[in-house]
């Protein structure tokens, strides 16, 4: 029986694959503007599309052109409809078209930046290196303060009050809206209306030091009363030790100093320079949604922040012994 | 002969003024310009609670009507000088009189990109009502 060899792709064919894999890769996702669940990113996708489309047909007639004019008919042509075809096609269409994709981008982009009507929930965001205070409104006073963690209640619209500690952010949840920088000394707004429920990753778009590509954050779009009863529930003090290893963590968290930067309710740990830690065992993820939060990165996060974050402030707690770390760990991942 | 020699004369590089030819891109830089700084020095400093875009748009609409009288006078200038003395559209000779008529339909059409671009930048004011 005869085997019928297949020549093996070239590197150059395998190269092209494999880019098309990744371009075909964003297309979908929980961080993708292609797969909108919110009413802002459904019409930046409208007129992703358009725009593609209108390129797609410009590039085939372009193509067809070539080819009519090398292959089909390589003769000369006539010199003043020749000339006339350049300035139509070379110069009139395409103002027209560039016109019209103008007008009608610009006019997407009030109703995407309008300030939403009053009593609309407000959200408190402000960007750090490399991590994301997040504020709730609290109607009993303080608000209620988490990190890098974002929970929206589906089919109502948000305004996210934005500003910076630092350097310049960008704050982008690319399934739900558009972006809006975040600039020291100043604050800026972004209202996005959720519509489907789900998992969503949200990052900062502007480069901004060492670690920019570890400030993540996930978004859980959520009905209306898993949001209430989720946030009622971040709303309270932390949970006590259940067991004697947590309480010899929570005794070391409060002896080796981490109060002084983080707050943990409910202790006397009311630092503010890190993030709010008085649930951080709830959360999907560690350190701006670089890890899963399990206990072995809890631990991983403790002793080798500076390998895992480069440049962040959070100091290596090196003179901790492993049994100090686990009761550290397992103290901070009951704070549910 | 001696016509030719009068146009190499009075055609010749010397006599040329070859930043009138620059003159509408410029002027469409310095309106994307203008613009800008008077967008954001008004929305930071004098947009108040209201946040009145009205009268940074009347700006960008002076800006606009000076922009498009200066591009449109170079434009206007190069056309003439392309069709000066010459009904055709070609200038391929290597005498002084096309480079002359070459540099004319440059500025020409610098001009008219220029118009287009400035009109797509006073066009953002046209659908912005408020600094936000």
């Amino acid at each position: 029986m005869k085997v019928i060899e297949m020549p093996a792709a070239s590197d150059a064919v395998k190269a092209k694959l494999i880019c098309a894999g990744i371009l075909i890769s964003g297309c979908s996702g929980s961080q993708s503007a292609l797969s909108p669940a919110g009413a802002g990113a459904e019409q930046i996708a409208s007129l992703f599309w358009w725009m593609a489309g209108g390129a797609t047909i410009i590039w085939v007639i372009m193509i067809a052109l070539s080819i009519y004019t090398l292959h089909l008919n390589p003769d000369a042509h006539h010199r003043q409809k020749s000339a006339l075809f350049i300035i139509g096609g070379g110069a009139i269409a395409p103002t027209i078209i560039l016109t019209i994709l103008l007008i009608y981008g610009l006019n997407l982009l009030p109703a995407l930046l309008a300030r939403p009507p009053a009593g609309t929930l407000q959200i408190e965001v402000q960007g750090y290196q490399w991590w994301w205070r997040v504020r709730y409104p609290n109607q009993s006073g303080e608000p209620i303060e988490l990190a890098n963690e974002i929970r929206l209640p589906r089919g109502e619209p948000v305004e996210f009050i934005l500003s910076s500690k630092d350097v310049v952010h960008s704050f982008w949840i690319p399934s739900l809206g558009g972006k809006v920088d975040m600039i020291p000394g100043r604050t800026t707004h972004l209202t996005l209306h959720p519509t489907k429920t789900g998992r969503f990753r949200g990052a900062c778009a502007e480069y901004c030091g060492a670690s920019h590509a570890y400030m993540n954050f996930t978004v859980d779009v959520v009905e209306k009363a898993e949001y209430d009863e989720w946030l009622a529930q971040q709303s309270a003090d932390r949970l006590a030790p259940r067991n004697e290893a947590a309480e010899r963590g929570e005794e070391l968290f409060l002896q080796t100093g981490c109060g002084a930067c983080h707050t943990i309710r409910g202790t006397e740990a009311d630092g503010t320079i890190g993030p709010d830690l008085t649930h951080i065992g709830s959360r999907n993820s560690l350190g701006a949604d670089m890890f899963v939060n399990n206990r072995e990165n809890l631990q991983n996060w403790i002793a080798h922040v500076s390998a895992l974050k480069p440049g962040v402030k959070m100091p290596e707690f090196r003179a901790l012994s492993d049994d100090e770390y686990q009761s550290l760990s397992k103290y901070l991942e009951q704070l549910k | 002969m001696e016509q030719e020699q009068h146009h190499s004369e009075k055609y010749h590089e010397r006599h040329e003024r070859i930043w009138f030819m620059f003159l509408p891109p410029f002027v469409w830089a310095l309106h994307l310009l203008a613009c800008y700084l008077t967008a954001a020095i008004w929305c930071a400093k004098y947009s108040g609670s209201a946040n009145s875009f009205t009268t940074v748009r009347i700006a960008i609409g002076i800006y606009t009507l000076l922009a498009i009288a200066v591009i449109g006078y170079s434009g206007w200038s190069g056309f003439r000088r392309h069709r000066h003395l010459a009904a055709d559209l070609s200038h391929n000779d290597d005498t002084p009189l096309d480079r002359y008529r070459f540099l004319g339909m440059a500025t020409f059409l610098l001009a008219a990109l220029s118009t287009v671009a400035t009109l797509f930048v006073a066009t953002v004011a046209l659908f912005f009502g408020n600094c936000d």
